[in-house]
Parts: structure tokens; sequence; C-alpha cells
């Protein structure tokens, strides 16, 4: 193909210089994109028996896909995402308890719209700072919001929660099964489906590729005028909803919420699961869910007493040899190997 | 092949057609307990009681054969125990489910165990209103409310404190144990001039500011609620620490200020305490002589259960009978359960009745005092006895344990 220089003023023309036909690639769909929606369906029917277990990943994948929009793609340092997703959960678990709001769907609505508000809020004081700093004051919020709904125990139940929270039928037809959980693994993975669309939309237009700017080059995206701070803000906020959906829904598929749904546990379990997957990459949330709770789930029925062995050596070796999560290892490995491959086949069959 | 056939006819004709007759019948126990996260150090004590008893009382339990499948609840939130409980239904299509260590557990798996209709026997967790919430949960542990309720009404009238002020661990069982005191001590004529929440369950506090508050206050009493481990230990060295004793004001409490398996540690510090609980390990009945003597042949003579192995072990006691009550159709949760309303057993801890009503433990409880024996050693020792405590948040129909409209 003619390399031809693109004309200003001109938006008919094709776009043909190599850099930007590259860009424009970026997010086009392959066809392996469409393997973990066969893969959620597949489970489905595969393993009747474990759906409860499959709501919790996806409830998982979603909150770490969220976590990934911020730390990943914003390079925005937290360890108290946790208080997007407890506020999603009691936002949703409150209104269902009091039978204010059973409606699942436009439950889960309302849960983004509370934790983008105390996103944005807490964000607009947080943003200004970074590091170490940011870390501190993302864990202090979660901890203030976690003691509030301690105090507030006559309403939010404090830590023993609040039990059996009556959840409509979603579209007023299928009801909620408490014993196999098969409505409610079908509804989490079309909510995965619909946020996973919006993020994947996100991070490939103009405002996501602003973000990973930032996230590598904060002076010069200053410099060349691109608004940073509103940008971060309207990217924590983004985040901040996604939280509250994936904690809205953990309310909806448990029929229960209480405070670990706050708790730092919840926050660095998820932060672990990025970094396992491999963050800024949309699909290490997926990979570091279903590695991290597969083998705590399977290996915890095995060996109730010692299954916490297993998972500690994987994320060692994880920390010495894959820095950016299996994703980058297999990333690393595709580069050094499958690139070779990939040429030797092209050369043709070398005698032996 | 016919003659077989024949042979395990007649079999079943002289057993009067009872199954599992000619080989025993495996009743197959969903265990759930926390192995890992702060509820580990609990589960031994528990795991313990449950080997022994099928050890100690195998003739009890045949013609069945229990085999117990373990699963670990983790961290005390609720998700993970409701989908180990969900799998044990679905999964290993066990009979029965117990265990539960925390309320959480309990609380989160309650639908699950509705849908499932297997019976589920609630061997630790403690929020009263848990029973309510399904009609499958059967518990022989304790609430706080039995506990706390008649501290606070022997406060007034065997200690005849006129005034008291209350320190709690800030969650659900300090909180049921500060309502239930003040709920009896006030009804009985006394006062409680302040409650103090002296941090949370995960750690163990400094409760030497907690405790200069409640000295500075100068009341007749001061009841404390933590969660019996090592803030216990801590507790009872502050209170002796701030010369409180020296100051008039008598430490009182739960039995989980005195946990039996800590009790030596604590030192002469403990000398005086009063405590009202459902169990302590120097009970004289000859059940609990039995259950002592058996517990330190099996696992050294150090070894001390406490309350929670009684729990764990009527649990299983409550099993059996339902297994044979029902002729081994225990997988029957509603003719299970229907079996142990009004059951009675002689347990370690004394003579225990489920309530048919709300399917809750009634049991003894028992006023006690920390002395020193003359084996150098602390004990307790019981003042006086209470017959037949029924959970009294439930009686009383207060707060969360009245029926939701």
């Amino acid at each position: 193909m003619s390399v031809a220089v693109s004309r200003a003023g001109d938006a008919a023309a094709p776009i043909a210089n190599p850099a930007a036909r590259a860009l424009m690639r970026r997010h086009r769909l392959r066809w392996w994109e469409a393997l973990p929606w066969l893969a959620g369906i597949a489970f489905y029917f595969a393993f009747p028996d474990y759906l409860s277990f499959g709501c919790d990943l996806i409830v998982t994948i979603l909150f770490a896909l969220s976590l990934d929009l911020a730390l990943g793609y914003a390079g925005i340092i937290t360890l108290g995402h946790a208080a997007f997703f407890g506020t999603g959960a009691y936002a949703v678990g409150m209104l269902a308890s009091y039978n204010v709001w059973t409606e699942p769907i436009t439950a889960l609505l309302l849960a983004a719209l509370a934790a983008a508000v105390i996103g944005f809020l807490s964000g607009l004081v947080l943003l200004r700072t970074a590091g170490l700093t940011l870390l501190m004051l993302t864990l202090c919020t979660m901890a203030l919001l976690e003691q509030a709904a301690n105090m507030g125990h006559a309403y939010t139940g404090g830590f023993d929660g609040l039990p059996s929270l009556p959840i409509a039928p979603v579209f007023g037809v299928f009801e909620f099964n408490p014993l196999y959980a098969d409505t409610q693994y079908l509804f989490a993975l079309g909510v995965l489906f619909a946020c996973f669309v919006f993020v994947r939309t996100l991070v490939y237009s103009p405002f996501g590729q602003s973000l990973t700017g930032i996230r590598e080059n904060i002076l010069r995206m200053h410099a060349i005028g691109s608004p940073v701070r509103r940008r971060v803000l309207v990217c924590y906020t983004i985040s901040a909803a996604l939280a509250g959906i994936a904690g809205g829904l953990w309310a909806q598929t448990n029929a229960y919420v209480n405070l670990s749904a706050l708790g730092l546990d919840r926050a660095a379990t998820v932060l672990i699961v990025l970094i396992l997957g491999g963050y800024g990459r949309l699909y290490g949330a997926f990979i570091g869910a279903v590695i991290y709770l597969a083998l705590e789930h399977f290996l915890a029925q095995i060996y109730p007493t010692a299954w916490q062995l297993g998972l500690g050596l994987l994320l060692v070796l994880i920390a010495l040899f894959a820095r950016g999560g299996i994703l980058g290892l297999g990333e690393a490995l595709w580069r050094r190997y499958g690139g070779k491959l990939s040429q030797r086949r092209r050369d043709g069959p070398t005698a032996p | 092949m016919s003659k077989r056939m024949i042979a395990a006819l007649a079999a079943l004709a002289v057993s009067g057609g009872a199954p599992g007759a000619a080989s025993a019948q495996e009743v197959k126990i969903g265990l759930i307990l926390p192995y890992t996260g702060p509820g580990a150090e609990l589960s031994p004590n528990m795991d313990r009681a449950i080997d022994l008893y099928q050890k100690l009382d195998a003739a009890q339990i045949k013609p069945f054969k229990l085999t117990i499948i373990k699963r670990d609840s983790k961290a005390p939130n609720g998700a993970a125990a409701k989908v180990d409980t969900q799998e044990l239904l679905t999964q290993e299509k066990v009979d029965v489910i117990a265990g539960y260590i925390y309320s959480p557990d309990a609380i989160a798996s309650a639908p699950v165990i509705t849908a499932g209709k297997r019976l589920a026997v609630i061997m630790n967790a403690g929020t009263a209103f848990i029973t309510n919430l399904s009609p499958y949960y059967v518990r022989t542990s304790f609430t706080l409310w039995q506990s706390s309720y008649v501290m606070g009404e022997q406060a007034a009238k065997y200690l005849h404190a006129k005034t008291a002020v209350v320190a709690y661990t800030d969650y659900p069982p300090g909180k049921d144990a500060l309502d239930a005191f003040k709920y009896a001590f006030e009804h009985n004529g006394g006062k409680v001039i302040d409650a103090i929440p002296a941090g949370g369950p995960g750690a163990t506090p400094d409760f030497t500011p907690f405790f200069q508050r409640a000295k500075d206050e100068h009341p007749n009493v001061l009841f404390v609620f933590v969660p019996a481990g090592d803030q216990a230990t801590a507790v009872v060295k502050t209170y002796a620490a701030l010369g409180m004793k020296a100051a008039g004001i008598q430490l009182t409490g739960t039995g989980d200020i005195v946990p039996d398996n800590m009790l030596q540690g604590m030192g002469d510090s403990a000398i005086g305490l009063i405590t009202v609980h459902h169990y302590n390990a120097d009970l004289d009945n000859p059940q609990n002589k039995a259950f002592i003597a058996a517990w330190k042949k099996a696992y050294g003579a150090d070894a001390t259960p406490d309350f929670t192995s009684v729990g764990a072990w009527d649990g299983i006691a409550a099993i059996v009978h339902a297994l044979h009550a029902t002729k081994g159709k225990i997988d029957d949760g509603a003719a299970a359960v229907k079996s142990l309303e009004g059951w009675k057993f002689a347990s370690p801890q004394g003579p225990i009745e489920i309530d048919p009503q709300t399917r809750d433990i009634v049991m003894n409880e028992y006023l006690d005092q920390v002395y020193k024996g003359s084996d150098g050693k602390l004990h307790e020792k019981v003042l006086a006895t209470f017959h037949n405590v029924k959970d009294q948040c439930k009686a009383l129909a207060i707060g969360p344990c009245a029926p939701k409209k």
C-alpha cells in the first residue's frame, strides 16, 4: 500500500499514516475477545452446582475492572476502593431491606449513583495528592465509611448485616433462586457484559487515551493543555460508579450485606486480583479473578485448613517472576517464542 | 442371586424394615467452621469435641455412620459460608448442616438453608434473632442475652449494686450484652450510668482509657463484654493495673472474660471475678467429669475444653438424636427439626432443652467466682444456679428479635 500524506480539512480521506492506523486498529474486536463470554455461558451449563461461586467470581471481575480503570489506566493508586463497593452494596441492601426499592436493575443504577457521588466528593479532595499520601487518604475514606456504617448499626445492621434481602424478579419474571443461584448468575453475567462494553469503549476513546497519557507522563499532558485534574476526577467517579454496581450486585446475589463490604480485606483482595492478572490490560481483571478465586475455592475444598499455603506460593512466584501479572508474562513469552514461531511459519519448513 | 435376595428380604423383615440395618447407613454432615482467618483459633476446640463424641459415644451412633465434610468459612463476612452451605447441599448432598462460629455466617446462609430444607445445627453463633431467619435452624450454643440478662439481674440482687458501667466490644454480641445487662439491671432497681464502646473485635485494644473513664465514675460494678480470647486477658490485667478493685469496683461479665483455656494465664488478678455463663470446666456433674477426663486423656493434661467445645458436643448429640428419632430419615428437614423440639439432654453443662417455639437452647446459667484452689491453679466455683434460662431477647420481643411484619 502506498503511503499517502493525510490532508488536513479532508475528513473523508482514509487515514493512511501507519501510526494513526495502528491507533485506529487497536480498538477493533478480535476473535478471542468472545472467549470469556462463551466460557461464562458454558460454565452455566457445565457446572450448575457452582453458580453461587460463579456469582462471586463475576462480582470480583467487575470490581477488579472498576479498579483497573482507576489504577491501571489513570494511575490513581488506591487502597480504598471497597469504599465504593460498600456504598453500592449498602444502597441496594438498605433500599431492599426496608422494602423501598427491590427492582434489581434500577437498584444497580441507584447503587452506581450513590457510589459516584461518594467518589466525586472524595475525589475532589483526594486527587490533589499523589503517591503514599493518596494511598493513605483512600484508606482513610474507606475506614470512615466503615465506622459510619458500624455506628449506624440500627439502620445498617453493623457487623451482623441486613439479612434475607428481598430482591424482585429480573424483568418482573425471573426469580432469584437461593439454592442454585442460576438466575443470579445469568443476571450478573449480563451486568458484567454491559459494564465491560462500556469500559472497553471508554478506554479506547480519546478520553481513555488521555488517561493513559496522564499515567505515563503527567507533565507533558499538562504541557499540551490537557485538563488533567478534571479528567482524573471524571475517571475516578466513573470507576467508583462501576465499583458501586459490583457492590450492589454482590448484595443482590448474596441477598445479604454486612460491614465486610467496606473492609480493607476486600480492598486488598481486589488489588491482589488485579495485579495477579495484570493491570491496565482490561482482561487482567478476568484472568486474575478466575485464577485467584478458583485456586482459593478448590484448594479450600480439598484442604480446608491449609489452602492459604498454595495461594501464597502462587503470589510469591508472580511477584518474583511476573511483574506484569499473568497477562504480562503471557505477552513476554509470546514476544520471545511466539514471534519466532510465526516467523518460522512464514519462512516455510526448513530441512532438518 | 435369588437366594441372596431372599436373605436380604428376611434381614429386612427381622429388622422391622429399619433402613441401614444390614449395613451402617452413612449420614453426611456438612461442617462449616472458620479454619483460616481470625476464627481459626476457635475451630479446633469444636473439631476436637466432635471427634471425641464419635469416639466415646460410638454405641449411641450405631447403626449409623457419620461422615463429616468440613468446609472453611474463611473471614467472618458470611459470603464464603453461604457458598459453602450451597455447595454442601447441592454437590455433596449432605443430610445435615452444622457449625457456624460467626453470626454473619449463619445469617447470610439462612435463605439457602430454608431453600435446601435440611436441618442446620448452629454450634456457636450467638446473635439472638438468627433462629427466626429459617425454620430449619436449631441452636445448641447460647445467646448473649441468656448470660448477660442473668448477670444484670444478679448484679442488683446478689451483689446489691446500685450503679454500673458497661464496657463492651463494639459489634453485635457486645451490643446484645449491653442491652440485656441494662434491661435486667434497671428492671431490678439498678442504674447503668455509662456505656463505653471499647474497640472492635478484630484486635485487642489498650483498655486503659476505657477503664480509667469507668473508674472516674465510681460505679459499684463494671460489666465487661469482650470476645473470649486474648482480649479477656487484657481486660483482667488492666482492671488489676488500675487498682479498680481497691477502689471498690467489682469486675463482672459474661464467662467470655474468663475463658477456661486462658484462665491459668491470667494470674492472681483474676481471683474474685464474678461472671455468669452456661459452662465452666469446673462444673460438678457426672457428664462434665467424664467429658473433662476424656478430653485430657485424648488431648493432653493441659488441654481444657471450653464453652465452644460444649456447643459442638451438644450439637452432634442433637444430630444423633434426630437420626434415631427419624429412623435415619434425617434428610427430611422438617421431621428432623420436629424431633428436636422439646428434646432434653444431659450435657456437660447440665440439663439442656430445645425450646419447641424458638428452636433455641434452654439451659442453666451459673453465677461463678474465680478462686485459687489448693493445687495452686485457678478454678471457678458456682455461687448460684439459674435453671431453664430462655433467650430473653425473643421472649421479650426486643429490637431485631421482634417478629418482622
